[in-house]
């Protein structure tokens, strides 16, 4: 069964990702990653994130249809925020559950890989009085080659 | 047909949203027309490699039929994660 949740309001990574390990059953490994504001220069203020309500969360079920149709997965977890983070608050996590490890960490990549540049999030810093939408990166779009 | 703009499209255009009556077969089509709404609309799709597009919230290409959509979504690349 694969969860999908987009909220303004944090969330608290350890409560959901014990939550998520205890729902499983037979389950050998779960995989989680967790993606933080960054501040590489020292002088970020905040972050905004906006999103595509309705698109957003259908590309996300997509996404984690494909992941179930292509690993054998007993549960997936994406959460991922949108509105105003600050430095070092948690952005999105994503957690997947399988039988064996390589099933958990492939899938739990191909869902960050896919919902860094196939769902519809953008982000905007603002530091030092000056505002700038983030903007996709090459790599991150031939990370997707990779899985076709 | 409910036209929608996310991140600096949204800026450039001024608005989040527009409601407008078309009968644009394709995207292409409908970007021609929206370029005809003034400076703002000309500046937003001046590059249209900058920019994805969405028909009724599925991802798509710019040669894609309009037939019987009722929602379309300019953006630029998406930055999740």
């Amino acid at each position: 069964m694969g969860i999908v949740r987009v909220q303004e309001a944090p969330f608290d990574f350890g409560a959901e990702a014990q939550a998520f390990a205890d729902a499983q059953s037979g389950m050998g490994a779960v995989v989680t990653f967790t993606g933080i504001v960054r501040d590489l220069e020292g002088t970020l203020s905040h972050m905004q994130i906006e999103h595509y309500p309705g698109m957003t969360e259908k590309a996300l079920a997509k996404i984690t249809d494909d992941a179930h149709g292509r690993w054998s997965l007993g549960g997936s977890l994406i959460i991922h925020r949108y509105g105003t983070l600050g430095p070092d608050d948690m952005i999105m996590m994503v957690a997947t559950a399988s039988k064996h490890r390589k099933d958990a960490f492939e899938a739990a990549m191909f869902l960050m890989d896919y919902l860094k540049s196939r769902a519809p999030f953008w982000k905007k810093e603002e530091a030092g009085g000056a505002a700038d939408w983030v903007a996709a990166r090459d790599e991150d779009e031939d990370a997707l080659k990779g899985w076709e | 047909m409910n036209i929608m703009y996310f991140a600096w499209v949204r800026e450039r255009i001024g608005a989040p949203s527009e409601e407008i009556e078309t009968r644009a077969a394709t995207v292409a089509d409908l970007v021609e027309e929206l370029r005809g709404r003034g400076e703002r609309h000309a500046a937003a799709f001046a590059d249209l490699s900058a920019l994805r597009v969405a028909v009724d919230q599925e991802l798509t290409d710019f040669d894609a039929p309009l037939a019987g959509a009722r929602e379309v979504a300019f953006f630029p690349p998406m930055t999740g994660g």
